[in-house]
């Protein structure tokens, strides 16, 4: 992957930063679900969880006004399809997180001879963050969305607006 | 000659720039204030880390907006595509010239102003026929004709439950209907009219339960579908600017405007007062967006054609008829 980036030309630092860190905290989901790990994504949104705490509770219908796309659930071959499509119709700057143990690897539907599911969703979209459970928890997701936030600004020690550390987080 | 002309041009740039600065730190605001509403209603928090409270979030948003790509569909009409989010926000600017903020604080006290605001807030329906018909996508476009018929079918007892107040004060001018209302406010001798107003406004500015056109669970983003980054916001900016005026109207006509409850103003300059109506009634329609769920279309149509029009017909007959006779 990283052999493709096309760094530009001319950087402007400090204006670099504003706007990653404002992309950071304002990261609108896609409404998107494939099977039972969009609940536990859904249950990330509602009360006791509240993904809207960290700016990230703007779950957006149309991909075109979304930043991030939670691939939750298995991804079967007729599905693909779609969900490439679907990743190629959000506007850059745009992210990735596999959640569950389907879309990082095909889980428990990935065996010799299977014929219906794509194991993972690397081989069709480009993933940044992997949330490991079947299927995990809300706390796995907040913290898959906290770590992505950490990917952006390039560390938690420049997400300036962060009022605690992330266990477990690189500094 | 020539300084009252330049004179008159200062007035009206000074005047474009406060209402251009007011209503993007009003849109920011309420979007912030919508979903603290909405998480407390829903009993989470909402926003908590941008800033004290998440009193930033707006502003975060807003940035990653700007910096976001811009899509135009290939088989989209380019040109209606690009102009209808500037479309949608011009008629919004011109409302903010008539509404009486307080006495003396209003930019032109036109003797049509009730009826300008009305022209032209019908204009910003058309900006959103122009970008669901520009974006040639299926979502779009039935999401801004469903958007017209709504406007078209809540636009008339919108207009008929102004008339009735219209006629009680023989004037269209804000400042007269404001200062009729000095003792006792139009919604106790209007209430009719008044919640027949509150409910219109609501469908006319396409808010929850009357948010069909951009219903998520059948049109995927309804007119708006296509757009992204700051065209999108500039939609939704329109939205939130829509909601202030609409209640800045209802305050002038039915809750006294900057006249403090039956002719007590505790000392409170008319302008606190003012704005204090219209953000208690803007914290209501958030409260009755995030209350009730969404309507179905023809339930919709239903209401407003079977229902609103002829109670707001009979009100202003009544309203006529006792104007007459006492
Ligand atoms: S990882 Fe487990 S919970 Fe998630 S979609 Fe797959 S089977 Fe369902």
């Amino acid at each position: 992957m990283e052999s493709q980036r096309v760094e530009p030309v001319i950087k402007f630092a400090l204006l670099e930063d504003i706007l990653n860190l404002a992309r950071a905290n304002s990261l609108w989901p896609m409404t998107f679900g494939l099977a039972c790990c969009a609940i536990e994504m859904m249950a990330a949104g509602a009360s006791r969880f509240d993904l809207d705490r960290f700016g990230a509770g703007v779950f957006r219908p149309s991909p075109r006004q979304s930043d991030v796309m939670i691939v939750a659930g298995t991804i079967s071959k007729k599905m693909a399809p779609a969900i490439q499509m679907l990743w190629e119709q959000m506007p850059n700057p745009k992210w990735c997180i596999a959640m569950g143990n389907c879309a990082i690897s095909g889980g428990p539907f990935e065996y010799d001879g299977q014929y219906a599911i794509v194991p993972g969703a690397h081989l069709i979209v480009p993933v940044d963050i992997t949330v490991p459970g079947c299927p995990p928890r809300p706390e796995g997701l907040i913290q898959g969305i906290l770590a992505l936030e950490d990917k952006i600004t390039g560390g938690e020690h420049r997400n300036y607006l962060r009022r605690f550390r992330r266990m477990g987080g690189r500094g | 000659m020539g300084s009252e002309m330049a004179s008159d041009w200062i007035r009206i740039i000074v005047g474009l720039i406060i209402v251009l600065a007011f209503s993007q730190l009003n849109a920011l605001f309420l979007v912030w204030l919508e979903r603290k509403v909405a998480g407390h209603i829903q009993l989470r928090y909402g926003p908590m880390e941008v800033g004290p409270h998440g009193i930033l979030q707006t502003i975060a948003d807003g940035i990653k907006l700007v910096g976001k790509e811009l899509i135009t569909p290939l088989s989209a009409d380019w040109k209606l595509f690009v102009i209808a989010p500037v479309l949608v926000f011009m008629p919004v600017l011109v409302a903010f010239l008539v509404l009486p903020f307080d006495e003396n604080l209003v930019i032109r006290d036109m003797n049509l102003g009730v009826l300008l605001i009305f022209a032209f807030s019908t204009l910003s329906v058309l900006a959103i026929l122009a970008g669901g018909w520009a974006a040639n996508n299926k979502y779009a476009l039935l999401g801004a004709i469903r958007s017209v018929a709504q406007n078209v079918a809540y636009e008339i007892p919108l207009l008929l439950a102004v008339l009735s107040v219209a006629l009680m004060t023989q004037s269209l001018r804000f400042s007269e209907i404001v200062a009729a209302q000095c003792r006792v406010w139009f919604i106790f001798l209007q209430p009719v009219a008044g919640l027949i107003f509150l409910i219109c406004a609501t469908a006319e500015t396409n808010r929850a339960p009357f948010d069909i056109p951009e219903a998520e669970s059948e049109l995927i983003a309804g007119f708006h579908t296509e757009y992204s980054g700051m065209r999108f916001g500039l939609f939704f900016l329109a939205e939130y600017t829509n909601m202030f005026i609409v209640s800045a109207v209802a305050t002038a006509l039915f809750f006294g405007g900057w006249h403090g409850p039956f002719g007590f103003s505790f000392g409170l300059p008319g302008i606190v007062w003012f704005l204090l109506k219209v953000y208690i009634l803007l914290f209501v329609i958030m409260w009755v967006r995030w209350t009730f769920p969404r309507v179905r279309f023809d339930q919709l149509m239903n209401f407003s054609w079977k229902v609103m029009l002829p109670l707001s017909l009979l009100n202003l007959i009544v309203t006529a008829a006792v104007l007459k006779f006492i």
